[in-house]
């Protein structure tokens, strides 16, 4: 891989006051033991929009991706610093109820992780555990997250079935409307569609463009189309660094780095 | 030799060392079915058994066995369960919990009888509980805790991580994803556990002999008030269960008919571990339908 300097970079800056940001860091550093995988990013989030986070194997954007709702917390030394600001709340600190927090910010895996309970049971669980008992709403809940996530029409019928039961773009959809039946003002999506056939990948596309209507989507691919397709911003992540960060379009067609020219462009990978 | 018949070579071998092994076991299965099923009657499985003269029964350590079983699990089965979700999803990982794992390793590696004789020391003579129903099951826990606990933390450990992070995503706390995510997911591996727990249990001597005695008390079966002397739930009484009669009256047996008492005792105590094994993967496969909302298995 060629040398890049590193300190070349473009952010674009959204915090001008005519866009609404739903979701912010600060100078994020992320470091797993003794070694430092995130080297201060700092990206503004436009709501009802989709971000993609795009990059090489190993630049860092899974694991940005996954500290913002402080998924990293749970594998042991691992330390974020920096701030991640959202409705003036700093998440990464003390004081906030990470539980709390995760019901606002929700997280689509790269591997579909349905439970292993029946459809209905995989959308409603969470939900009851928060307090939500009304059969009526629930059954309504469960309807709507499974249309929203393209799922409905196949699965209507039989919502005991197990999920375990359903195929694997099935699955990724069914964790989506599961994200989704928690209303969360933030969706993020950990490459979603890395496990899906193309027939299914593109059903999920179409989902998260409708989605976008009520969701900020931050959404890491390692597939460039797709992030050309669904995405209106794209950050380019490159060895722990955010080097450029702009509109989509602007990214793909008129890279202002060299290094996302050369990563667009397919030059490495 | 070519890939292709080095191949065809190792299949036969592990296919005959599997026959084999499956025609001992088989061949154990029969010789004790065949040779003790035509002494058992309903008269022997209920009955008393007999010090002296010939044509006793089993009754009492048939029951003194099912009730050891059962209040040597309601021991056990919380406390392996608690200590196998600590040990999976709690416990940091450290020299302590190391040493601790090392430890139950050692300890399911124990010989039963040096159990017994453990067991008798500390609950029969220390604590005073004497020739007991309760020594035994204190005793049978021992045994039996290490590998239970070894058994639950393993099948949490095979739930995917994955399904960990599901649960944190949607604003669970650890408890609640460990309880009603990983542990149910985990339930039937956790459930073969506790089945082949109960069958050791069940058909174990050597640590009882010390602990819950070898004669039971004469009871009377018609008070099932705890703490009466001779009731048979009194869990104070000595309690000759159904292995520990087999070995006795096979060591220092003086009835006459002994070997076809002992023989038709193997029997049962071989159809109740059976009985157990697959009513247990009966019940365990209902759970985890009813758990998973699936409708078979896959």
């Amino acid at each position: 891989m060629e040398k890049y300097d590193r300190s070349d970079r473009y952010l674009k800056q959204l915090d001008d006051g005519q866009h609404e940001i739903a979701l912010a860091t600060k100078d994020l550093h992320v470091s797993y033991g003794e070694k430092e995988a995130i080297h201060g990013v700092s990206l503004d989030f436009e709501r009802f929009k989709i971000t993609a986070l795009i990059g090489a194997s190993g630049s860092g954007k899974s694991t940005y991706l996954r500290s913002l709702n402080r998924m990293n917390d749970n594998i042991s030394g691992t330390k974020v610093t920096g701030q991640i600001m959202y409705r003036g709340l700093d998440v990464n600190s003390n004081q906030i109820d990470v539980y709390e927090m995760r019901k606002h910010i929700g997280m689509v895996f790269q591997q579909p992780n349905p439970f292993a309970k029946s459809i209905y049971d995989n959308i409603t669980f969470a939900p009851k555990r928060h307090g939500e008992h009304h059969k009526k709403v629930l059954d309504e809940m469960v309807e709507t997250t499974l249309k929203q996530a393209g799922l409905w029409d196949q699965v209507k019928d039989d919502l005991k079935q197990s999920a375990l039961a359903l195929s694997g773009g099935q699955q990724q959809r069914l964790c989506i409307a599961r994200a989704i039946a928690m209303k969360p003002d933030i969706l993020l999506l950990d490459e979603p569609a890395s496990v899906l056939d193309p027939i299914s990948t593109a059903t999920l596309e179409d989902t998260l463009l409708q989605l976008k209507e009520n969701y900020t989507i931050i959404i890491v691919t390692h597939n460039m189309q797709q992030a050309a397709r669904v995405s209106d911003y794209t950050a380019f992540f490159h060895l722990g660094d955010a080097l450029e960060y702009d509109e989509t379009r602007k990214i793909f067609t008129r890279p202002k780095i060299k290094a996302t020219e050369d990563y667009v462009s397919g030059h490495f990978g | 030799m070519s890939p292709r018949k080095w191949d065809k070579v190792a299949t036969t071998v592990l296919y005959m060392i599997s026959v084999f092994i499956i025609a001992v076991l088989a061949f154990l299965l029969l010789y004790i079915l065949i040779s003790g099923l035509p002494h058992v009657t309903w008269h022997f499985i209920t009955g008393r058994s007999s010090s002296f003269a010939a044509g006793g029964g089993i009754g009492i350590q048939l029951f003194n066995s099912l009730y050891l079983l059962i209040l040597s699990m309601l021991i056990s089965i919380p406390l392996s369960l608690g200590a196998g979700i600590y040990l999976s999803e709690y416990a940091p990982k450290n020299w302590l919990t190391d040493l601790i794992r090392n430890m139950i390793e050692i300890l399911s590696s124990l010989p039963s009888v040096v159990v017994g004789l453990f067991g008798f020391l500390v609950f029969s003579i220390n604590m005073k509980l004497g020739f007991s129903i309760l020594s035994g099951a204190l005793a049978l826990t021992v045994f039996n805790l290490p590998l239970l606990t070894r058994k639950v933390e393993d099948s949490l450990q095979a739930v995917h991580y994955t399904q960990r992070e599901a649960g944190y995503a949607l604003g669970l706390s650890r408890w609640e994803t460990v309880i009603h995510v990983v542990v149910p997911s985990a339930l039937p591996g956790i459930l073969t556990g506790m089945i082949l727990g109960a069958g050791r249990v069940f058909g174990e001597a050597a640590a009882l002999i010390y602990t819950a005695g070898q004669s039971s008390p004469p009871l009377d079966f018609t008070n099932w008030n705890p703490t009466y002397i001779a009731s048979p739930l009194n869990p104070l009484r000595s309690a000759e269960t159904l292995a520990v009669h087999i070995w006795k009256i096979n060591s220092e047996g003086i009835i006459p008919d002994a070997s076809a008492v002992s023989a038709g005792a193997s029997a049962i105590l071989i159809l109740f571990v059976l009985l157990f094994n697959f009513a247990a993967r009966y019940f365990g496969n209902k759970l985890y339908r009813h758990l998973t909302g699936a409708r078979e298995r896959g």
